[in-house]
C-alpha cells in the first residue's frame, strides 16, 4: 500500500474526528462504488461510530450515514481536518 | 446530437426511479394503488413491477417500478433490465416518455448523483423532491424555483406520506414535457470521447451520452463485457478511448463521477440552505442508543423477540383457523361425496393439500408487515449494521441476516425476503442455508421426540433439548454457508455499502399493499406447485390398496396401519430401511420420513396411523407410550434415547417441506436449486443422524 508521507487511512480515525478523502488504494469497483455513493477526492468526512462488535464503521458524509468495513476504511487515503 | 422532437400530450409509459429510502415506493404505491401487476420480464429472472394511473386530464398513463439504485451503473441483472429499458433496447418494454426521478430533500448531494445520470439520457424528467418535511425540521430551506431553473427540469416539493404534491405530480406528467436542457459538464477529453463512442452505438441518439458515460466508467472489467453485449467491437473502442482519456491525465473512471458531484455542488449552492445544522438530530440520539454496544443489543434482541412472538403465537390465532376451516371442509366433503378413491382424494389430497398452502399465510403475513415495518422505519439498516461483522466472517453481507432470522418462524417468507441481496451468488447461499434455522413446522416433531425421550421431564430440560436443536440448526447455516461461499457459489465478501437513513414513521398502506403483493405470488407460484405434491403424496400412501387381511381364519378389513404398510409410501418405507438402519430407524420410521417429505408435522400424524393411535398430536400420551413401547424384531427398543435426538438432528438438517421447494424454485427461476438443495440437506441429515446414534453408541450411550 503506497502511502504518501503525512496521510493515513479512515482506518485510524477515532470516534468524533474529521477527513477529507485524498485517495484510494482499493480495487477499480470498489473505488467507483466509494466515488459514487459521494466519497470524492475532497470531500468530507466524519466518524460518527462503530458497531457494537467493533465493525463496520459508520460515517457521516455529504449529509448521511455510510456504513464501511474497516478493511474497506483501510484502503481510503485521508487528511485530518 | 440530435434531440428527439417533444413528446405528444398524452404520456403513456412513464418510469419510476429514486435512491433507496428515498420514498419512491410510496409514491408509487399512491399513484397507482391497487392497479399494480408484478409479472418477470421474458427471458430474465428479473421481476417486472407495472401499475397504472391516470393524469390530471384522465388519460391513462403505464407507471414502470425501476429498481432503488444509487447509480445507473448496472451490477445486477435488476440493473441490467433497468438500464436497457432506458436505453429503449427491450423489445417487451417500450422506452419511458417521461421519468419521475424521486430524490430524499433531506439528502440533497447524493441523491441527485443519479438524477444527474438520468438527465443525460434525453428523457423528459420530473423531479419528485420528497420528504420536504423532513428537510425543513433539519432546518434545511430549498428554493425549488432555483433548482428548477439549475437542474432544468421541474421539480414538485412532496411527502408522499402524507400525500402532498401527488396533484402537482400528475399535472406535471400530463404536460408537453420537453428532454432535459441541462447535465453535468464533463472535461473537455472525455466529451470529445463520448462524441466519438455515440456514433458506434446502437442507440437511439439523445441516449447515446448515457451509454457512452456508462461503457467509460465500467471499472470492473467483467461487467465490461455484459455491458457491450452483442457488440465486441466497442471493447476496443472504449478501451482506446479510455487510453486517450488518461493521457489527458484524467481517470475514465473518477473523473465523470467526480464533474457530476462537483455540478450538484454547484447546483446545490444556489438553492439550498443549511440553517447551522442543531449538533444532534433526533435519528442521531436515537442511534445513540439503538447501537449502543450495551442497550443496542437489548433493542435488538427485545425487537427480534417481538418479532417472533409475534410470528409464533400471533399466527396460531388465525393458524388455528384455518386448520379448523380446513378440517370442516374435510368432513363436508366425506359427508357429501360418496365413500371411495375420489372422496379420498378430495378430502386427504386436495382440501389437505390446498389447506397446507393456506395454512401458511398468517406466517407469511405477519412476517412481511415486520418486515415491512423494519423496512421503513429504517431500523432493518441497523440490524444489517450490528450483525454485519457475525455475517462476514462467513462471506456474507449484513443484509443477509434477517432472511435467516425470519426463517426461524417459517423458512418461506425468510426466503422471499433474500430479495433485498443484491449479488446473485450470496442471495443463493442465503436461500440455501435458511431452512436450516430450525422452523415452526418441527416443532411438533421436537416436541413428540422429547415427549418419548424422557417422558417426565421437567419444562427446563425439555426446553433445553429444544434450545440445542434450534443451535444445530445455527451452526450448520452458518458453517454450509461458508462452505458454499468458499466453494460451490465462490465469490468474494461483498462491499458494505450501507446507508442508515434517517428514522421515519412507516407508511402503513404501503406496508399493507407490499404484504398483499407477497401473499399473492406465494398463492399463486407456489401454491399450485405445493397442490400437485401433496396429491401425488396422497397418491402414494394410497396406492396400492390392501387387500382384506386374514387372521385367524377370519377375513376382515386392514387396519390403517396395514393399509400404510401396502401402499407405495410403505413399500418405500421398507425399501430405504437398509439405508436407515445404521441411524438405529425402522420401516415405521421410514414411512414416516416420507410422509414428511411433503410437510414436517405429518410425521406426527404418520406416527400415528402407523401405531393405530385415534387422533394422534405431538402431546398425545397414549402414541408416546406405545412408541416406548415399540421393539425391533430382535427385542431391542426402537425408541432409545440415542434414536431420539438422532431423529431431532434429522429434522433439524433435512429439507422436508414442498413448500419451501415450489418457493426456492419461484425465487431461483430452476429447478436445479431445489433439487440440489433437497440432495444436499438430505445428506448432510442422513450424516448428522448417522453420527449422532453410531458415534453416539461408539461413546456407550443408548
Amino acid at each position: 500500500m503506497s502511502e504518501k508521507p503525512g496521510t493515513e487511512t479512515i482506518a485510524a480515525f477515532k470516534i468524533g474526528q474529521r477527513g477529507r478523502v485524498v485517495g484510494f488504494d482499493l480495487p477499480p469497483e470498489q473505488r467507483l462504488r466509494l466515488l459514487e455513493m459521494g466519497m470524492t477526492a475532497g470531500s468530507e468526512f466524519e466518524v460518527v461510530r462503530f458497531a457494537p462488535l467493533g465493525d463496520p464503521i459508520d460515517l457521516k458524509v455529504r449529509g448521511y450515514h455510510l456504513s464501511i468495513r474497516k478493511h474497506e476504511a483501510a484502503g481510503i487515503l485521508a487528511a485530518r481536518l | 446530437m440530435t434531440a428527439t422532437p417533444a413528446t405528444t400530450a398524452s404520456v403513456r409509459h412513464v418510469a419510476i426511479a429514486g435512491n433507496p429510502n428515498c420514498g419512491k415506493t410510496t409514491i408509487f404505491n399512491a399513484l397507482t394503488g391497487l392497479r399494480q401487476r408484478t409479472g418477470n420480464y421474458p427471458g430474465v429472472t428479473v421481476e417486472k413491477k407495472v401499475g397504472r394511473f391516470h393524469g390530471s386530464h384522465g388519460e391513462p398513463m403505464d407507471l414502470l417500478d425501476l429498481p432503488g439504485s444509487y447509480s445507473l451503473q448496472v451490477r445486477s441483472p435488476d440493473e441490467a433490465v433497468a438500464r436497457d429499458v432506458l436505453l429503449g433496447r427491450r423489445e417487451d418494454t417500450p422506452r419511458p416518455d417521461a421519468i419521475i426521478c424521486v430524490v430524499d430533500a433531506s439528502n440533497l448531494e447524493r441523491n441527485l448523483y443519479l438524477l444527474a445520470q438520468m438527465l443525460e439520457l434525453g428523457i423528459p424528467v420530473v423531479l419528485g423532491l420528497n420528504m420536504v418535511d423532513v428537510a425543513e425540521q433539519a432546518g434545511t430551506h430549498l428554493d425549488v424555483a432555483v433548482l428548477s431553473e439549475k437542474l432544468g427540469v421541474p421539480v414538485i416539493p412532496m411527502i408522499a406520506t402524507k400525500g402532498v404534491g401527488l396533484v402537482e405530480l400528475k399535472q406535471a406528467l400530463s404536460k408537453v414535457l420537453p428532454p432535459p436542457v441541462h447535465h453535468a459538464p464533463m472535461p473537455g477529453a472525455i466529451e470529445r470521447e463520448i462524441a466519438n463512442l455515440a456514433g458506434q452505438l446502437n442507440v437511439r441518439s439523445d441516449a447515446a451520452r448515457a451509454e457512452a458515460l456508462l461503457l467509460l466508467t465500467i471499472a470492473d472489467h467483467a461487467h465490461l463485457a455484459e455491458a457491450v453485449g452483442d457488440r465486441p467491437g466497442l471493447v476496443d473502442a472504449v478501451t482506446a478511448a479510455r487510453e486517450r482519456i488518461r493521457g489527458a491525465d484524467l481517470d475514465p473512471v473518477a473523473s465523470p463521477v467526480e464533474a457530476r458531484y462537483a455540478w450538484i455542488q454547484g447546483v446545490c449552492d444556489g438553492a439550498v440552505r443549511k440553517a447551522d445544522q442543531p449538533l444532534l438530530s433526533f435519528s442521531d440520539k436515537l442511534d445513540g442508543y439503538l447501537t449502543h454496544p450495551v442497550w443496542g443489543w437489548a433493542a435488538f434482541l427485545g425487537i427480534m423477540v417481538l418479532m417472533f412472538v409475534a410470528i409464533f403465537w400471533v399466527a396460531q390465532v388465525p393458524m388455528d383457523w384455518i386448520d379448523g376451516l380446513t378440517g370442516n371442509l374435510g368432513n363436508w366433503v366425506k359427508a357429501k361425496v360418496p365413500e371411495g378413491d375420489f372422496q379420498s382424494l378430495l378430502s386427504d389430497g386436495v382440501v389437505a393439500g390446498v389447506g397446507g398452502v393456506v395454512i401458511f399465510l398468517p406466517q407469511i403475513l405477519i412476517l412481511f408487515f415486520f418486515l415491512g415495518l423494519l423496512e421503513d422505519s429504517g431500523y432493518m439498516a441497523r440490524a444489517a449494521f450490528i450483525m454485519d461483522r457475525v455475517m462476514s466472517r462467513v462471506g456474507l453481507h449484513g443484509k443477509s441476516f434477517i432472511p435467516m432470522l425470519s426463517s426461524f418462524a417459517c423458512a418461506i417468507p425468510g426466503i422471499m425476503a433474500t430479495r433485498t441481496i443484491e449479488n446473485r451468488k450470496d442471495r443463493l447461499v442465503t436461500i440455501l442455508v435458511a431452512p436450516l434455522m430450525s422452523c415452526s413446522a418441527r416443532l411438533p416433531v421436537y416436541s413428540l421426540m422429547i415427549a418419548v425421550l424422557l417422558p417426565v421431564a421437567s419444562i427446563w430440560q425439555k426446553a433445553g433439548i429444544m434450545l440445542c436443536m434450534y443451535l444445530v440448526g445455527i451452526v450448520a447455516a452458518f458453517g454450509m454457508a461458508w462452505l458454499f461461499k468458499r466453494t460451490l457459489l465462490k465469490s468474494e465478501t461483498p462491499m458494505l455499502l450501507l446507508e442508515l437513513p434517517p428514522y421515519r414513521w412507516p407508511a402503513f398502506t404501503s406496508i399493507l399493499l407490499r404484504m398483499w403483493e407477497r401473499a399473492l405470488i406465494f398463492l399463486r407460484r407456489a401454491g399450485t406447485v405445493i397442490l400437485a405434491l401433496s396429491i401425488i403424496l396422497w397418491a402414494l400412501l394410497t396406492y396400492p390398496k390392501a387387500g382384506k387381511v386374514v387372521e385367524n381364519g377370519v377375513e376382515r378389513e386392514a387396519t390403517p396401519a396395514e393399509a400404510i404398510a401396502q401402499s407405495a409410501g410403505g413399500r418405500m418405507g421398507h425399501a430405504i430401511e437398509p439405508l436407515i438402519a445404521p441411524l438405529g430407524y425402522d420401516w415405521k420410521i421410514g414411512v414416516g420420513l416420507i410422509g414428511s417429505f411433503a410437510a414436517r408435522e405429518v410425521f406426527v400424524g404418520t406416527m400415528g396411523i402407523i401405531y393405530n393411535i385415534e387422533d394422534a398430536d405431538e402431546a398425545s400420551e397414549p402414541l408416546r407410550d406405545t412408541m416406548l413401547a415399540e421393539k425391533h424384531p430382535d427385542g431391542r427398543p426402537v425408541f432409545t434415547p440415542l434414536v431420539c435426538i438422532g431423529l431431532m438432528v434429522f429434522y433439524v438438517l433435512a429439507m422436508q417441506c414442498v413448500s419451501t421447494v415450489a418457493i426456492v424454485r419461484r425465487e431461483t427461476n430452476s429447478w436445479s436449486w431445489p433439487l440440489f438443495q433437497i440432495a444436499y440437506m438430505t445428506v448432510l441429515a442422513w450424516v448428522g443422524a448417522l453420527v449422532v446414534y453410531q458415534g453416539g453408541r461408539l461413546l456407550g450411550f443408548h
